[in-house]
Protein backbone atom coordinates (compact mmCIF):
# COMPACT_ATOMS: atom_id res chain seq x y z
CA UNK A 1 0.00 0.00 0.00
CA UNK A 2 1.30 3.48 -0.58
CA UNK A 3 0.01 7.07 0.78
CA UNK A 4 -2.13 8.85 -0.96
CA UNK A 5 -3.18 12.50 -0.94
CA UNK A 6 -1.04 13.54 2.07
CA UNK A 7 -0.15 16.42 0.26
CA UNK A 8 -3.49 17.85 1.34
CA UNK A 9 -1.65 17.66 4.85
CA UNK A 10 1.41 20.06 3.80
CA UNK A 11 0.45 23.77 3.31
CA UNK A 12 3.36 23.99 0.85
CA UNK A 13 2.02 22.08 -1.73
CA UNK A 14 -1.34 24.85 -2.47
CA UNK A 15 2.17 27.25 -3.83
CA UNK A 16 3.21 27.16 -7.35
CA UNK A 17 6.96 27.46 -8.33
CA UNK A 18 8.09 29.33 -11.37
CA UNK A 19 3.81 29.08 -11.66
CA UNK A 20 4.24 25.41 -11.69
CA UNK A 21 2.90 23.04 -9.25
CA UNK A 22 5.76 21.94 -6.60
CA UNK A 23 7.05 18.64 -6.96
CA UNK A 24 9.32 18.74 -3.79
CA UNK A 25 11.85 16.28 -4.25
CA UNK A 26 14.29 16.84 -1.73
CA UNK A 27 13.28 15.95 1.48
CA UNK A 28 16.58 13.91 2.43
CA UNK A 29 17.49 17.85 2.90
CA UNK A 30 14.92 18.88 4.76
CA UNK A 31 11.18 17.32 4.62
CA UNK A 32 8.20 19.67 4.74
CA UNK A 33 6.08 20.17 7.45
CA UNK A 34 2.14 18.77 7.98
CA UNK A 35 -0.08 21.79 9.75
CA UNK A 36 -0.59 20.00 12.93
CA UNK A 37 3.41 20.50 13.75
CA UNK A 38 2.79 24.04 12.25
CA UNK A 39 -0.11 24.23 14.41
CA UNK A 40 1.92 22.77 17.42
CA UNK A 41 4.65 25.89 17.27
CA UNK A 42 1.93 28.48 16.87
CA UNK A 43 0.41 27.25 19.74
CA UNK A 44 3.18 26.76 21.89
CA UNK A 45 3.96 30.68 21.78
CA UNK A 46 -0.14 31.95 21.95
CA UNK A 47 -0.71 29.57 24.60
CA UNK A 48 2.16 28.31 26.89
CA UNK A 49 5.44 30.48 26.23
CA UNK A 50 7.91 30.73 28.95
CA UNK A 51 11.42 29.47 30.12
CA UNK A 52 11.61 25.89 31.37
CA UNK A 53 12.64 24.71 34.39
CA UNK A 54 12.93 26.46 37.60
CA UNK A 55 10.22 28.49 36.87
CA UNK A 56 7.67 28.75 39.18
CA UNK A 57 4.56 30.50 37.28
CA UNK A 58 1.88 28.45 35.48
CA UNK A 59 3.34 28.85 32.08
CA UNK A 60 6.86 27.89 32.68
CA UNK A 61 5.73 24.85 34.43
CA UNK A 62 3.30 24.26 31.32
CA UNK A 63 6.34 24.71 29.06
CA UNK A 64 8.37 22.64 31.03
CA UNK A 65 6.26 19.85 31.22
CA UNK A 66 5.42 19.71 27.13
CA UNK A 67 9.42 20.07 26.15
CA UNK A 68 9.69 16.68 29.02
CA UNK A 69 6.86 15.49 27.93
CA UNK A 70 8.77 14.90 24.31
CA UNK A 71 11.51 13.68 26.00
CA UNK A 72 9.81 11.09 26.97
CA UNK A 73 7.82 10.67 23.30
CA UNK A 74 11.42 10.28 21.75
CA UNK A 75 12.45 7.68 24.60
CA UNK A 76 9.39 5.56 23.77
CA UNK A 77 9.84 6.04 19.85
CA UNK A 78 13.90 4.61 20.00
CA UNK A 79 12.86 2.28 22.91
CA UNK A 80 15.36 3.82 25.26
CA UNK A 81 15.25 2.53 28.89
CA UNK A 82 15.46 6.04 30.60
CA UNK A 83 14.47 9.59 29.29
CA UNK A 84 17.53 10.79 30.84
CA UNK A 85 19.36 9.44 28.66
CA UNK A 86 17.64 11.60 25.41
CA UNK A 87 19.61 15.08 25.19
CA UNK A 88 18.21 17.90 23.00
CA UNK A 89 20.54 19.14 20.48
CA UNK A 90 20.50 21.79 17.66
CA UNK A 91 20.48 18.34 15.43
CA UNK A 92 22.63 15.53 14.21
CA UNK A 93 25.77 17.59 13.49
CA UNK A 94 25.50 18.81 16.94
CA UNK A 95 25.09 15.50 18.65
CA UNK A 96 27.81 13.69 16.89
CA UNK A 97 29.74 16.76 17.64
CA UNK A 98 29.03 16.57 21.51
CA UNK A 99 30.04 12.97 21.40
CA UNK A 100 33.52 13.90 19.42
CA UNK A 101 33.96 16.52 21.83
CA UNK A 102 33.31 15.14 25.56
CA UNK A 103 33.79 11.31 25.21
CA UNK A 104 35.93 11.31 22.10
CA UNK A 105 38.18 14.20 23.65
CA UNK A 106 38.05 11.96 27.10
CA UNK A 107 38.85 8.34 25.61
CA UNK A 108 40.62 8.96 22.11
CA UNK A 109 44.24 8.28 22.72
CA UNK A 110 47.36 8.26 20.48
CA UNK A 111 47.34 5.21 18.34
CA UNK A 112 43.33 4.73 18.99
CA UNK A 113 41.35 3.73 15.91
CA UNK A 114 37.75 4.73 15.12
CA UNK A 115 36.16 3.32 11.95
CA UNK A 116 33.65 5.08 9.71
CA UNK A 117 31.89 3.88 6.50
CA UNK A 118 32.91 5.30 2.66
CA UNK A 119 29.16 6.13 3.01
CA UNK A 120 29.42 9.01 5.76
CA UNK A 121 27.94 12.37 5.53
CA UNK A 122 31.01 15.43 6.39
CA UNK A 123 29.02 15.34 9.66
CA UNK A 124 29.93 12.19 10.33
CA UNK A 125 33.37 11.84 9.37
CA UNK A 126 35.34 15.54 9.91
CA UNK A 127 34.38 15.35 13.91
CA UNK A 128 36.18 11.98 13.66
CA UNK A 129 38.85 12.66 11.25
CA UNK A 130 39.89 15.80 13.82
CA UNK A 131 39.52 14.29 16.64
CA UNK A 132 41.99 11.80 15.04
CA UNK A 133 44.51 14.68 14.11
CA UNK A 134 44.10 15.89 17.14
CA UNK A 135 44.95 12.63 18.76
CA UNK A 136 47.23 10.97 16.70
CA UNK A 137 44.46 8.10 16.57
CA UNK A 138 43.77 6.38 13.30
CA UNK A 139 40.50 6.68 11.07
CA UNK A 140 39.81 3.58 9.14
CA UNK A 141 36.82 3.47 6.42
CA UNK A 142 34.77 0.33 5.75
CA UNK A 143 34.63 0.64 1.76
CA UNK A 144 31.64 0.34 -1.06
CA UNK A 145 31.10 -2.89 -3.12
CA UNK A 146 29.67 -1.90 -6.40
CA UNK A 147 26.27 -0.08 -6.78
CA UNK A 148 27.31 1.92 -3.38
CA UNK A 149 26.42 -1.24 -1.59
CA UNK A 150 28.71 -1.03 1.85
CA UNK A 151 31.29 -4.55 2.47
CA UNK A 152 30.02 -5.05 5.59
CA UNK A 153 32.19 -8.39 5.62
CA UNK A 154 35.36 -5.79 5.94
CA UNK A 155 34.91 -4.53 8.77
CA UNK A 156 35.63 -7.45 11.36
CA UNK A 157 39.18 -6.97 9.64
CA UNK A 158 38.89 -3.50 10.47
CA UNK A 159 38.28 -3.63 13.89
CA UNK A 160 41.08 -4.34 16.38
CA UNK A 161 41.77 -4.17 19.95
CA UNK A 162 42.71 -0.23 19.65
CA UNK A 163 39.21 0.26 17.67
CA UNK A 164 37.25 2.15 20.45
CA UNK A 165 34.53 3.62 17.64
CA UNK A 166 32.56 3.13 15.31
CA UNK A 167 30.95 5.46 13.99
CA UNK A 168 27.72 4.84 10.71
CA UNK A 169 25.24 5.88 9.27
CA UNK A 170 22.30 4.17 9.36
CA UNK A 171 21.02 5.82 5.87
CA UNK A 172 23.43 6.91 3.23
CA UNK A 173 22.21 10.64 2.59
CA UNK A 174 23.55 11.14 -1.18
CA UNK A 175 22.89 7.31 -2.77
CA UNK A 176 20.23 5.77 -0.13
CA UNK A 177 22.13 2.68 0.84
CA UNK A 178 20.94 1.61 4.19
CA UNK A 179 23.56 -0.08 6.30
CA UNK A 180 22.47 -3.48 8.31
CA UNK A 181 22.99 -1.84 11.83
CA UNK A 182 21.96 -5.12 13.57
CA UNK A 183 24.56 -7.18 12.25
CA UNK A 184 27.20 -4.35 12.60
CA UNK A 185 26.24 -4.40 16.51
CA UNK A 186 27.00 -8.45 16.19
CA UNK A 187 30.03 -8.28 14.51
CA UNK A 188 31.51 -5.73 16.71
CA UNK A 189 30.58 -7.31 19.76
CA UNK A 190 31.84 -10.90 18.59
CA UNK A 191 35.02 -8.98 17.53
CA UNK A 192 35.29 -7.01 20.87
CA UNK A 193 34.78 -10.49 22.84
CA UNK A 194 37.71 -11.52 21.16
CA UNK A 195 39.72 -9.05 21.68
CA UNK A 196 38.84 -9.47 25.74
CA UNK A 197 40.01 -12.98 25.80
CA UNK A 198 43.41 -12.23 24.32
CA UNK A 199 43.80 -9.64 27.17
CA UNK A 200 44.07 -6.79 25.44
CA UNK A 201 44.51 -3.01 25.44
CA UNK A 202 40.80 -2.13 24.22
CA UNK A 203 39.21 -3.49 27.49
CA UNK A 204 36.93 -0.70 27.82
CA UNK A 205 35.49 -1.68 24.71
CA UNK A 206 34.16 -0.53 20.78
CA UNK A 207 31.35 2.03 21.19
CA UNK A 208 28.76 2.47 18.27
CA UNK A 209 27.42 5.81 16.76
CA UNK A 210 25.02 6.04 14.76
CA UNK A 211 24.05 8.70 12.76
CA UNK A 212 20.61 8.41 12.19
CA UNK A 213 19.89 11.72 10.30
CA UNK A 214 18.56 10.07 6.84
CA UNK A 215 17.78 6.42 8.27
CA UNK A 216 15.43 7.22 11.17
CA UNK A 217 12.43 9.58 9.16
CA UNK A 218 12.38 6.54 7.05
CA UNK A 219 12.91 3.45 9.59
CA UNK A 220 12.48 4.75 12.87
CA UNK A 221 15.25 2.95 15.30
CA UNK A 222 14.83 0.42 17.66
CA UNK A 223 17.79 0.47 20.58
CA UNK A 224 16.46 -3.05 21.75
CA UNK A 225 17.47 -4.58 18.52
CA UNK A 226 20.14 -2.24 17.78
CA UNK A 227 21.60 -1.87 21.33
CA UNK A 228 24.03 0.87 20.21
CA UNK A 229 25.79 3.27 21.85
CA UNK A 230 25.26 6.42 20.70
CA UNK A 231 22.40 7.78 18.54
CA UNK A 232 21.82 11.04 16.60
CA UNK A 233 19.01 12.36 14.57
CA UNK A 234 17.23 15.24 13.24
CA UNK A 235 13.66 17.02 13.72
CA UNK A 236 14.06 18.58 10.75
CA UNK A 237 14.08 15.72 8.22
CA UNK A 238 11.31 13.80 10.15
CA UNK A 239 8.69 16.63 9.27
CA UNK A 240 9.53 18.27 12.93
CA UNK A 241 11.01 21.67 13.02
CA UNK A 242 14.70 22.53 12.33
CA UNK A 243 16.95 23.57 14.98
CA UNK A 244 16.23 20.54 16.65
CA UNK A 245 18.42 17.38 17.56
CA UNK A 246 18.43 14.51 19.62
CA UNK A 247 21.70 12.77 21.03
CA UNK A 248 21.06 9.15 23.02
CA UNK A 249 23.70 7.70 24.71
CA UNK A 250 23.61 5.05 27.22
CA UNK A 251 23.19 6.39 30.56
CA UNK A 252 26.50 4.79 31.95
CA UNK A 253 28.65 6.58 29.00
CA UNK A 254 26.76 9.68 29.57
CA UNK A 255 27.35 9.59 33.54
CA UNK A 256 31.07 9.50 32.70
CA UNK A 257 31.67 12.47 30.24
CA UNK A 258 32.40 15.89 30.39
CA UNK A 259 30.34 18.43 30.07
CA UNK A 260 29.96 19.67 26.42
CA UNK A 261 28.92 23.26 26.82
CA UNK A 262 29.06 25.44 30.09
CA UNK A 263 26.54 27.91 31.31
CA UNK A 264 22.52 27.92 32.72
CA UNK A 265 20.66 24.98 32.97
CA UNK A 266 24.02 22.57 33.32
CA UNK A 267 24.94 23.45 36.67
CA UNK A 268 23.81 22.19 39.84
CA UNK A 269 25.53 24.77 42.32
CA UNK A 270 28.03 27.58 41.22
CA UNK A 271 30.44 29.97 43.57
CA UNK A 272 32.54 32.54 42.50
CA UNK A 273 35.37 29.69 41.59
CA UNK A 274 34.00 26.83 41.28
CA UNK A 275 30.80 24.53 39.79
CA UNK A 276 28.77 21.42 39.89
CA UNK A 277 26.97 19.74 37.08
CA UNK A 278 23.56 19.35 36.93
CA UNK A 279 21.75 15.47 36.72
CA UNK A 280 21.33 13.74 33.47
CA UNK A 281 20.33 15.08 30.76
CA UNK A 282 20.19 18.55 31.77
CA UNK A 283 24.19 18.37 31.84
CA UNK A 284 24.53 18.40 28.67
CA UNK A 285 21.57 20.91 27.72
CA UNK A 286 23.28 24.35 28.88
CA UNK A 287 21.17 27.37 27.80
CA UNK A 288 17.60 27.92 26.51
CA UNK A 289 17.18 25.11 23.98
CA UNK A 290 14.96 25.21 21.35
CA UNK A 291 11.58 25.35 23.53
CA UNK A 292 8.67 25.41 20.70
CA UNK A 293 10.63 23.51 18.51
CA UNK A 294 11.15 20.60 21.08
CA UNK A 295 6.87 21.19 21.67
CA UNK A 296 6.52 20.88 18.14
CA UNK A 297 8.69 17.71 17.31
CA UNK A 298 6.48 16.17 19.55
CA UNK A 299 3.80 16.73 16.82
CA UNK A 300 5.90 15.35 14.39
CA UNK A 301 6.57 12.11 15.94
CA UNK A 302 3.21 11.79 16.58
CA UNK A 303 2.14 11.75 12.77
CA UNK A 304 5.35 9.72 11.69
CA UNK A 305 4.39 7.29 13.96
CA UNK A 306 1.04 7.41 13.04
CA UNK A 307 1.42 6.73 9.21
CA UNK A 308 4.18 3.68 10.36
CA UNK A 309 7.68 2.98 9.49
CA UNK A 310 7.04 -0.22 7.38
CA UNK A 311 4.36 1.78 5.62
CA UNK A 312 6.80 4.58 4.70
CA UNK A 313 9.52 2.39 3.78
CA UNK A 314 7.54 0.78 1.29
CA UNK A 315 5.93 3.54 -0.40
CA UNK A 316 9.42 4.91 -0.55
CA UNK A 317 10.84 1.81 -1.89
CA UNK A 318 8.12 2.17 -4.25
CA UNK A 319 8.72 5.25 -5.73
CA UNK A 320 12.49 4.62 -5.76
CA UNK A 321 11.70 1.71 -7.88
CA UNK A 322 9.11 3.08 -10.01
CA UNK A 323 11.82 6.29 -10.61
CA UNK A 324 14.58 4.03 -11.13
CA UNK A 325 12.43 2.25 -14.09
CA UNK A 326 11.36 5.29 -15.63
CA UNK A 327 15.00 6.97 -15.45
CA UNK A 328 16.58 4.38 -16.72
CA UNK A 329 14.82 4.97 -20.47
CA UNK A 330 16.47 7.71 -20.72
CA UNK A 331 19.96 7.37 -23.39
CA UNK A 332 23.02 7.25 -21.35
CA UNK A 333 21.48 8.46 -18.08
CA UNK A 334 23.71 7.15 -14.93
CA UNK A 335 21.84 6.05 -11.91
CA UNK A 336 23.91 5.72 -8.42
CA UNK A 337 23.08 3.38 -5.75
CA UNK A 338 21.53 -0.05 -5.00
CA UNK A 339 19.93 -1.49 -8.00
CA UNK A 340 18.00 -3.38 -5.55
CA UNK A 341 15.55 -1.14 -3.71
CA UNK A 342 15.45 -3.60 -0.57
CA UNK A 343 18.80 -2.46 0.44
CA UNK A 344 17.86 1.12 -0.07
CA UNK A 345 15.38 4.39 0.93
CA UNK A 346 13.64 6.66 -0.90
CA UNK A 347 16.80 7.85 -2.60
CA UNK A 348 17.76 8.08 -6.32
CA UNK A 349 21.50 9.69 -7.18
CA UNK A 350 21.72 10.27 -11.06
CA UNK A 351 23.49 12.30 -13.68
CA UNK A 352 22.56 13.09 -17.51
CA UNK A 353 25.43 12.32 -19.52
CA UNK A 354 27.40 15.41 -20.45
CA UNK A 355 25.22 17.67 -18.32
CA UNK A 356 26.73 19.14 -14.79
CA UNK A 357 23.97 18.27 -12.08
CA UNK A 358 23.69 22.08 -11.53
CA UNK A 359 21.81 22.34 -15.11
CA UNK A 360 19.58 19.84 -14.74
CA UNK A 361 18.78 21.36 -11.09
CA UNK A 362 17.90 24.76 -12.70
CA UNK A 363 16.06 23.07 -15.49
CA UNK A 364 14.31 21.36 -13.29
CA UNK A 365 13.62 24.14 -10.71
CA UNK A 366 12.11 25.73 -13.88
CA UNK A 367 9.54 23.23 -14.30
CA UNK A 368 8.91 23.40 -10.41
CA UNK A 369 10.38 20.18 -9.14
CA UNK A 370 12.28 20.69 -6.74
CA UNK A 371 15.89 18.52 -6.29
CA UNK A 372 19.31 18.28 -4.86
CA UNK A 373 22.47 19.00 -6.81
CA UNK A 374 25.57 18.55 -6.05
CA UNK A 375 28.14 16.31 -3.42
CA UNK A 376 25.27 16.18 -0.73
CA UNK A 377 28.43 16.79 1.78
CA UNK A 378 29.45 13.21 1.32
CA UNK A 379 32.78 14.03 -0.75
CA UNK A 380 34.72 10.82 -0.55
CA UNK A 381 31.83 8.68 -1.23
CA UNK A 382 31.39 10.88 -4.90
CA UNK A 383 35.01 9.92 -4.98
CA UNK A 384 34.48 6.01 -4.66
CA UNK A 385 31.76 6.01 -6.97
CA UNK A 386 33.67 8.42 -9.35
CA UNK A 387 31.89 11.27 -10.02
CA UNK A 388 32.11 15.05 -8.42
CA UNK A 389 28.69 15.71 -7.93
CA UNK A 390 25.25 14.12 -8.78
CA UNK A 391 21.45 15.30 -8.95
CA UNK A 392 19.29 13.37 -6.16
CA UNK A 393 15.23 12.68 -5.56
CA UNK A 394 14.79 11.62 -2.71
CA UNK A 395 11.45 10.76 -1.59
CA UNK A 396 8.85 11.42 1.45
CA UNK A 397 5.77 10.41 2.81
CA UNK A 398 3.60 12.92 0.88
CA UNK A 399 5.45 12.07 -2.71
CA UNK A 400 3.42 9.81 -5.80
CA UNK A 401 4.30 8.81 -8.69
CA UNK A 402 2.70 11.75 -10.52
CA UNK A 403 5.77 13.67 -9.06
CA UNK A 404 7.93 11.14 -10.67
CA UNK A 405 6.38 11.56 -13.75
CA UNK A 406 6.17 15.10 -13.22
CA UNK A 407 10.45 15.07 -13.02
CA UNK A 408 10.94 12.68 -15.54
CA UNK A 409 9.23 15.07 -18.06
CA UNK A 410 11.84 17.78 -16.74
CA UNK A 411 13.90 15.40 -17.38
CA UNK A 412 12.96 15.09 -20.95
CA UNK A 413 13.65 19.11 -20.87
CA UNK A 414 17.13 18.62 -19.90
CA UNK A 415 18.27 16.06 -22.73
CA UNK A 416 16.26 18.93 -25.27
CA UNK A 417 18.18 21.38 -24.33
CA UNK A 418 21.29 19.66 -23.86
CA UNK A 419 20.78 18.15 -26.89
CA UNK A 420 22.05 14.85 -25.35
CA UNK B 1 14.53 27.95 -20.71
CA UNK B 2 16.14 31.63 -21.28
CA UNK B 3 18.97 30.37 -18.64
CA UNK B 4 20.59 28.45 -21.72
CA UNK B 5 20.82 30.13 -24.32
CA UNK B 6 22.57 29.25 -27.83
CA UNK B 7 25.85 31.11 -27.14
CA UNK B 8 26.09 29.57 -23.44
CA UNK B 9 25.27 25.94 -24.92
CA UNK B 10 28.03 26.70 -27.74
CA UNK B 11 29.98 28.04 -25.32
CA UNK B 12 29.92 24.76 -22.67
CA UNK B 13 29.98 22.23 -25.42
CA UNK B 14 32.89 24.55 -27.53
CA UNK B 15 34.70 26.35 -24.81
CA UNK B 16 37.39 28.64 -25.82
CA UNK B 17 40.79 28.16 -24.86
CA UNK B 18 40.44 25.25 -22.58
CA UNK B 19 43.64 23.79 -21.54
CA UNK B 20 47.02 24.94 -19.84
CA UNK B 21 49.81 27.13 -20.45
CA UNK B 22 52.80 25.75 -19.43
CA UNK B 23 55.38 29.17 -19.50
CA UNK B 24 52.61 31.01 -18.20
CA UNK B 25 54.05 34.30 -15.91
CA UNK B 26 50.38 33.93 -13.75
CA UNK B 27 48.74 30.96 -12.47
CA UNK B 28 45.66 30.81 -9.94
CA UNK B 29 43.37 28.25 -8.63
CA UNK B 30 40.04 28.30 -6.84
CA UNK B 31 36.74 26.24 -5.76
CA UNK B 32 33.42 27.06 -5.49
CA UNK B 33 32.68 25.15 -2.02
CA UNK B 34 28.83 25.67 -2.86
CA UNK B 35 28.77 23.09 -5.60
CA UNK B 36 32.73 22.17 -5.79
CA UNK B 37 33.13 23.58 -8.97
CA UNK B 38 37.10 23.89 -10.02
CA UNK B 39 38.55 27.08 -12.41
CA UNK B 40 42.47 27.10 -12.90
CA UNK B 41 43.46 30.43 -14.92
CA UNK B 42 46.98 30.53 -16.77
CA UNK B 43 47.84 33.83 -18.36
CA UNK B 44 50.50 35.33 -20.38
CA UNK B 45 51.41 38.58 -19.35
CA UNK B 46 53.52 40.99 -21.49
CA UNK B 47 54.59 44.49 -20.65
CA UNK B 48 51.47 44.63 -18.92
CA UNK B 49 48.77 43.15 -21.85
CA UNK B 50 47.33 39.59 -21.72
CA UNK B 51 49.03 38.20 -25.04
CA UNK B 52 47.44 34.22 -23.66
CA UNK B 53 45.37 33.33 -21.65
CA UNK B 54 43.78 29.32 -21.11
CA UNK B 55 41.77 27.70 -18.05
CA UNK B 56 40.91 24.24 -16.84
CA UNK B 57 38.65 22.63 -14.16
CA UNK B 58 35.24 21.34 -14.01
CA UNK B 59 31.93 23.00 -13.48
CA UNK B 60 28.31 23.38 -14.95
CA UNK B 61 27.21 25.14 -18.24
CA UNK B 62 27.16 28.41 -16.52
CA UNK B 63 30.46 28.43 -15.17
CA UNK B 64 32.15 27.17 -17.83
CA UNK B 65 30.55 29.45 -20.59
CA UNK B 66 31.17 32.68 -18.36
CA UNK B 67 34.77 31.48 -18.34
CA UNK B 68 35.35 30.77 -21.67
CA UNK B 69 33.53 34.20 -22.43
CA UNK B 70 35.85 36.12 -20.48
CA UNK B 71 39.15 34.06 -22.13
CA UNK B 72 37.99 35.24 -25.88
CA UNK B 73 37.56 38.88 -23.53
CA UNK B 74 41.00 39.27 -22.11
CA UNK B 75 43.44 37.94 -24.15
CA UNK B 76 44.76 41.65 -26.04
CA UNK B 77 43.71 43.45 -22.94
CA UNK B 78 45.31 45.32 -20.23
CA UNK B 79 45.76 43.54 -16.88
CA UNK B 80 44.56 46.91 -15.11
CA UNK B 81 40.75 45.94 -17.80
CA UNK B 82 40.39 42.87 -16.99
CA UNK B 83 40.97 43.59 -12.77
CA UNK B 84 37.98 46.21 -14.05
CA UNK B 85 35.65 43.93 -15.33
CA UNK B 86 32.20 44.24 -12.86
CA UNK B 87 30.02 41.34 -12.19
CA UNK B 88 27.28 42.81 -13.91
CA UNK B 89 29.89 42.66 -17.11
CA UNK B 90 29.93 39.14 -16.94
CA UNK B 91 25.60 38.45 -16.31
CA UNK B 92 25.60 40.98 -19.37
CA UNK B 93 27.57 38.76 -21.14
CA UNK B 94 25.31 35.90 -20.21
CA UNK B 95 22.29 37.40 -21.20
CA UNK B 96 20.03 35.78 -19.09
CA UNK B 97 18.33 36.25 -15.44
CA UNK B 98 20.13 33.83 -13.28
CA UNK B 99 18.56 32.33 -10.06
CA UNK B 100 20.50 33.42 -6.73
CA UNK B 101 22.34 30.17 -6.60
CA UNK B 102 23.80 30.27 -9.54
CA UNK B 103 25.44 33.95 -8.83
CA UNK B 104 28.55 32.60 -8.00
CA UNK B 105 28.95 29.93 -10.34
CA UNK B 106 28.86 32.47 -13.04
CA UNK B 107 31.42 34.56 -11.76
CA UNK B 108 33.70 31.59 -10.70
CA UNK B 109 36.33 32.15 -13.86
CA UNK B 110 35.89 35.97 -13.17
CA UNK B 111 37.15 35.60 -9.29
CA UNK B 112 40.18 33.27 -10.37
CA UNK B 113 41.36 35.40 -13.33
CA UNK B 114 41.52 38.50 -11.04
CA UNK B 115 43.73 36.14 -8.16
CA UNK B 116 45.72 35.09 -11.09
CA UNK B 117 46.54 38.58 -12.31
CA UNK B 118 47.15 39.60 -8.43
CA UNK B 119 49.87 37.30 -7.72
Amino acid sequence: MMFNDLKKDFPIFDRLVNGKKLVYLDSASTSQKPMVVIEAEKMFYEQMNANIHRGVHALSQEATAAYEGVREKVRAFIGAREASSVIFTRGTTESINLVASTWGEQNICSDDEIVVSALEHHSNLVPWQQLCKRKKALLKVIPLLENGILDIDALGELLGPRTKLLALTLMSNAIGTIVPIKKVVQIVRDAEAGFKNVGGKGAVGIKILVDGAQGVPHMGFDLGEMPVDFLAFSSHKMMGPTGVGVLYAKREILETMPPYQFGGDMVKAVSQTDATWNDLPHRFEAGTPNIAGVASFGAALDYVQKLGFDEILKHDRELVKYARTKLAEFPGLVLYGPEDSSLGGGIVSFNVPGVHPHDTGSILDNEGVAIRTGHHCAQPLMESLGCDSTARMSFYVYNDFLDVDATALAIQKVYDIFKV
Amino acid sequence: MDMYAENILDHYKNPRRLGRILDCTHVAYDTNPLCGDEASIFLTVKDGVIIDAAFSGKGCAISRAATSMLMEYIVGRRTQEALDISNDFVFDMIGAPLTAARVKCALLGLVVIKKAINQ
